[in-house]
């Protein structure tokens, strides 16, 4: 009965945030957000089905040049009709891309899944015309529920409506998660992820299973990505890039992969401690590095793990 | 005949592992196969299971050649397995581990949105069978905190979930201590009757579990049937005892 308590107070405190926090914490929480979407989706296939992508920032990407490409050059500003096509985008691109990857296992997985990400992300850096190349693209300010909030300046817009339109999306984001890792499919990819041989003898396709959460996977980060990009008002290739991926497969281990809700607070702990970091030192990834190190031979559980009594590797149904 | 298998060759490049094995179950019928280590006893499981396909000759299960079908399209057709080292999964409870079972035998494993927590017959019908392997008691814990001789049992049960006609175990009291031995195939057999499963196929090593359940033996031996008779017929043929079983000193 813990958790629901726990659930209602920090509900209330996001949404309250932006009335009280400085706009400057609140714009923080929208890159949070965002990830927490991706991380939803990530760890559907990390935690759940045993399998780690190195090559998602493939499908951020792809949600953030939909939403660029769309607002800029079809003219479409409806945040509603831009996260569904960075959504279908996603999906269509991981239907091949899962069908070949679902494969191979462990670190031919994540290869493969790497070498997709950087083929995209040279198409990003090397068809200027199409994608602007390194200077990426802009991201046109959407319109949300219709309309376009012109009175409002950037940071308004940013700390008002799209905050909460942010954690709509968010929110929605987690109970559909929530319900899939709580369905039959949802236990078979458990099963898969404890014991594949074992999984195929009960009559559970692996590879079928491995699909579907790949592709689920991947429009969590097409729509994750989708909202990565308003905020900055600008796509570009690094947001494919394989660092980027490198980052979120970070995110998930900070906040515990083991987990239901170690994701979120996976994302929620770099972002902040990012910004922490880099505002007194500049060399941020030597702490990070140092923090990861820490926490795969230290803290499994991430820090999900550490807050919870359970042995840390744990996997539940939670 | 509910599985036939008829002149079944494998080799892998030069060496034979299967040289013209045929054999059949009835339905209703309890099969033990026996030999030596190396008598080609886990390749006929592969191959009479559909994970390989023979070289040569065919494998028949109600009729339909499954010769290299894979081990989902196997259990669709209604033949489950057990394994030798036991295969469990490690974080999932037994009530977990019995369920995705059942899940998969309804064929509901691509049901995104549809909960596990209400279907209160998938929890019921775990919970039977749970029972029936006497781990009622455990069906929280998960698996890989059970005993030995339970993870042996559960990884059983859930081939009994989906209800197969047929099930093939591989050696279902390795890893059992000699006391437990018994109890556990009482269980298993107990269960079987309860299931209703038509035919069951042991691979085993210990005699007296080959003797003391089998309704027919058929002995392997360097690829080839030896002998395939009762086990009073199997305890007559000197030539078996002598290859295969070896005499009580």
């Amino acid at each position: 009965m813990r958790t629901p308590v726990a659930l209602a107070v920090l509900g209330l405190a996001v949404l309250v945030l932006p009335l009280v926090a400085p706009p400057y914490y609140v714009t923080l929480m929208l890159p949070f957000m965002a990830y927490g979407v991706i991380l939803l989706g990530l760890n559907l296939l990390f935690g759940y089905t045993g399998l780690v992508s190195f090559g998602h920032a493939l499908f951020i990407g792809i949600g953030a040049y939909t939403g660029a490409v769309l607002t800029t050059k079809l003219g479409v500003r409806h945040m509603e009709l831009i996260l569904p096509a960075a959504a279908l985008a996603a999906a269509v691109v991981a239907a091949p891309v899962g069908a070949l990857c679902v494969r191979y296992v462990k670190i031919y997985f994540g290869m493969l899944t790497l070498a997709f990400g950087m083929v995209f992300y040279t198409f990003l850096l090397k068809f200027y015309r199409l994608t602007g190349g390194d200077e990426g693209m802009r991201m046109l300010r959407p319109y949300l529920l219709g309309r376009e909030w012109t009175g409002f300046s950037k940071v308004d817009y940013l700390v008002g409506p799209y905050y909460y339109f942010s954690l709509a999306v968010l929110v929605l984001a987690t109970l559909v998660m929530w319900r899939i890792v709580g369905s039959p499919f949802g236990l078979c990819l458990k099963t898969i992820r404890d014991n594949p041989l074992k999984a195929e003898s009960l009559g559970v396709s692996v590879a079928r299973h491995r699909w579907y959460a790949f592709m689920i996977s991947a429009v969590y980060a097409g729509v994750g990505g989708a909202l990565l990009a308003p905020p900055t008002g600008n796509v570009d290739p690094t947001l494919a890039y394989w660092t980027h991926s490198g980052n979120i497969v970070f995110m998930v281990l900070l906040g515990g992969f083991s987990s239901f809700f170690g994701p979120l607070l996976g994302a929620f702990a770099f972002i902040f401690l990012q910004d922490t970091v880099m505002s007194v030192f500049p060399y941020w990834r030597l702490i990070f590095g140092a923090v990861l190190a820490f926490i795969v031979i230290f803290a499994p559980g991430g820090l999900m793990g550490l807050f919870a009594r359970r042995p840390p590797v744990e996997v539940s149904g939670a | 005949m509910i599985l036939e298998a008829h002149d079944l060759r494998k080799l892998y490049g030069d060496y034979v592992a299967l040289d013209g094995v045929s054999l059949s179950v009835r339905e209703g019928e309890f099969v033990s196969i026996i030999g030596p280590n190396g008598a080609g006893k886990s390749t006929l499981i592969n191959v009479l299971t559909g994970v390989l396909a023979p070289s040569g000759g065919h494998v028949r299960f109600k009729g339909r050649d499954i010769g290299g079908i894979g081990p989902v399209a196997l259990t669709r057709l209604g033949m489950a397995r057990s394994f030798q080292l036991v295969q469990i999964f490690p974080e999932l409870t037994v009530l977990e581990t019995l369920q995705a079972a059942v899940v998969s035998r309804r064929q509901h494993g691509s049901r995104l949105f549809a909960s596990l927590r209400a279907d209160h017959r998938l929890h019921a019908e775990a919970l039977e069978v749970a029972a029936l392997f006497g781990l009622a008691d455990k069906a929280h814990r998960r698996a890989r905190e059970l005993p030995q001789g339970d993870k042996k049992l559960l990884d059983v049960a859930s081939a009994f979930t989906l209800r197969p006609e047929i099930i093939l175990l591989d050696e279902p009291t390795s890893g059992v201590s000699t006391a437990d031995k018994h109890t556990v195939m009482e269980i298993m057999v107990g269960a079987a009757k309860q299931i209703g499963l038509r035919s069951i196929i042991q691979v085993e090593h210990d005699m007296d579990i080959v003797f003391g359940y089998s309704d027919r033996i058929v002995a392997l031996h360097q690829g080839k049937v030896l002998a395939d008779a009762t086990p009073a017929g199997i305890r007559a043929d000197a030539h078996v005892v002598d290859t295969v079983i070896g005499r009580k000193r």
